[in-house]
Parts: structure tokens; C-alpha cells; sequence
């Protein structure tokens, strides 16, 4: 399954979920959006991978726990509103 | 490494069985997609279980329907490896994912389905996703429209 996995600190991560641990979440075939240095928002970022799909960066991550704060289907994401 | 083919000819077979052709070689594929003229469909098969298996019922049912594309191509990924790159060359700016779905229009790339869209969802909403396609780009009306 797809998912997007967001950060308190705005960083995300798109890839094949394969489980969660007490070392964090393990992804696949990830895309990583880094706002400190990303050229786009991760809104227009998510819905170009929507759109043309997924660019991978790294093969595997584990995002650690505690920066998983929300994990949401790829297909079911939807822009903030804020 | 690719899977030993009697483990996949099943899933070729699955759907080759619906008239689709599979392009094996990297000359199959130039020859059915280079001419780039009317609608083609090229899906691209996969040994994936939590989306081909889907996938597959998923382009039966669509090919059900009244209106099609013109011609209906298949490649396999992980199997037929210089076959699926050239493929995917067709479809270039279209990140590669197994299984998909990409639907040309004088080959112009004018839907696709990615892996993430099929993951989850059962085969007749994928189905129905296709279906809404071919109508609107497939149909005399769609074509008579784009000339």
C-alpha cells in the first residue's frame, strides 16, 4: 500500500509501506519531499505523484516514530487547507 | 531476477485471454506502439500481489464494455525487461510502476492508472476508472471531437 508519512517538521515521505516497529515506519520505493529545501510546496509536490507517480530517492527508510505523526493513503490524501 | 515462467504464464495468460497481445521484445514493441496512430491501451503486467492481482480482473472487466481502444498491448514487468523499458519509453514522463495502465491517443499518453491507484481498490472501481476512460477518448464521438 502507498502511503504519505508527514513529520512535525514538514517533512514527508511517499512509498510502499511495509510495517511499523518501536524503530519507526518502514517504506519502499520512497519519494522524499524536504521543505527546507524542496523548489515546490508538498501539495503541488504529492499531486505531481498523483499525477506522473512516484520518483524514487531511496530504495528503503524507516521513518522514526516519533516523526511519523500522521500516515495516510497516498489515494486518500488531501491538500491542508491551511 | 525474474520468476520462473511457469509460475507467471498464468498471469500472461489471464490476460492475453481477453484478446490483449503481449509485446515480448523490444521490436514487438516498436512495432505495435511506434506507429502512434489511433488509441492503444498498454498494460503492464506484474507478479505484485497486493495490486496485479487486482489489476488483472480489473482490465476483463473493463474490456467488457462496448467501447475499447483500438489495439490492446500488454508487457510484463520483471520478466520481459528490455520489452517493459522500451514500453515505458512511450510513456516516458510517467514515473515506471507495476501494475499500470497507460491509455494512448495517437500516441499521446491521455490516462494513467499507477500502481498506487490500484492498490486497495477493488477490481470493478479500477474497472469502472477504465471504463469512464475509454469513453472519453476511445468513443467515435471523443475521436470525431480531437480532428
Amino acid at each position: 500500500m502507498t502511503v504519505v508519512v508527514e513529520s512535525p517538521n514538514g517533512v514527508a515521505w511517499v512509498g510502499r509501506y511495509h510495517e511499523r516497529t518501536d524503530r519507526g515506519v518502514l517504506l519502499h520505493d520512497v519519494a522524499i519531499h524536504d521543505p527546507t529545501s524542496a523548489d515546490q510546496t508538498r501539495d503541488v509536490w504529492i499531486q505531481r505523484l498523483l499525477k506522473f507517480g512516484i520518483r524514487i530517492d531511496q530504495k528503503h527508510v524507516v521513518v522514526p516514530d516519533a516523526e511519523a505523526s500522521r500516515i495516510v493513503r497516498l489515494q486518500e490524501w488531501k491538500p491542508s487547507t491551511s | 531476477m525474474p520468476y520462473h515462467e511457469m509460475m507467471v504464464k498464468p498471469m500472461r495468460e489471464e490476460v492475453t485471454r481477453h484478446g490483449v497481445t503481449e509485446l515480448r521484445t523490444v521490436a514487438d514493441v516498436d512495432a505495435a506502439l511506434g506507429p502512434g496512430e489511433g488509441t492503444a491501451l498498454v498494460f503492464v503486467n506484474s507478479v505484485c500481489g497486493c495490486a496485479a492481482g487486482g489489476a488483472r480482473p480489473a482490465l476483463a472487466l473493463a474490456l467488457a464494455h462496448a467501447v475499447k481502444p483500438q489495439q490492446l498491448y500488454t508487457v510484463f514487468a520483471g520478466q520481459d525487461l528490455d520489452a517493459t523499458a522500451r514500453a515505458r519509453s512511450y510513456f516516458a514522463d510517467f514515473q515506471p510502476s507495476s501494475p499500470s495502465v497507460a491509455l494512448l491517443r495517437d500516441g499521446e499518453v491521455m490516462h494513467f492508472i499507477h500502481r498506487h491507484m490500484i492498490e486497495g481498490r477493488a477490481p470493478q472501481v479500477v474497472a469502472a476508472d477504465l471504463v469512464a476512460a475509454f469513453d472519453k477518448y476511445c468513443s467515435p464521438q471523443s475521436a470525431a471531437k480531437s480532428e
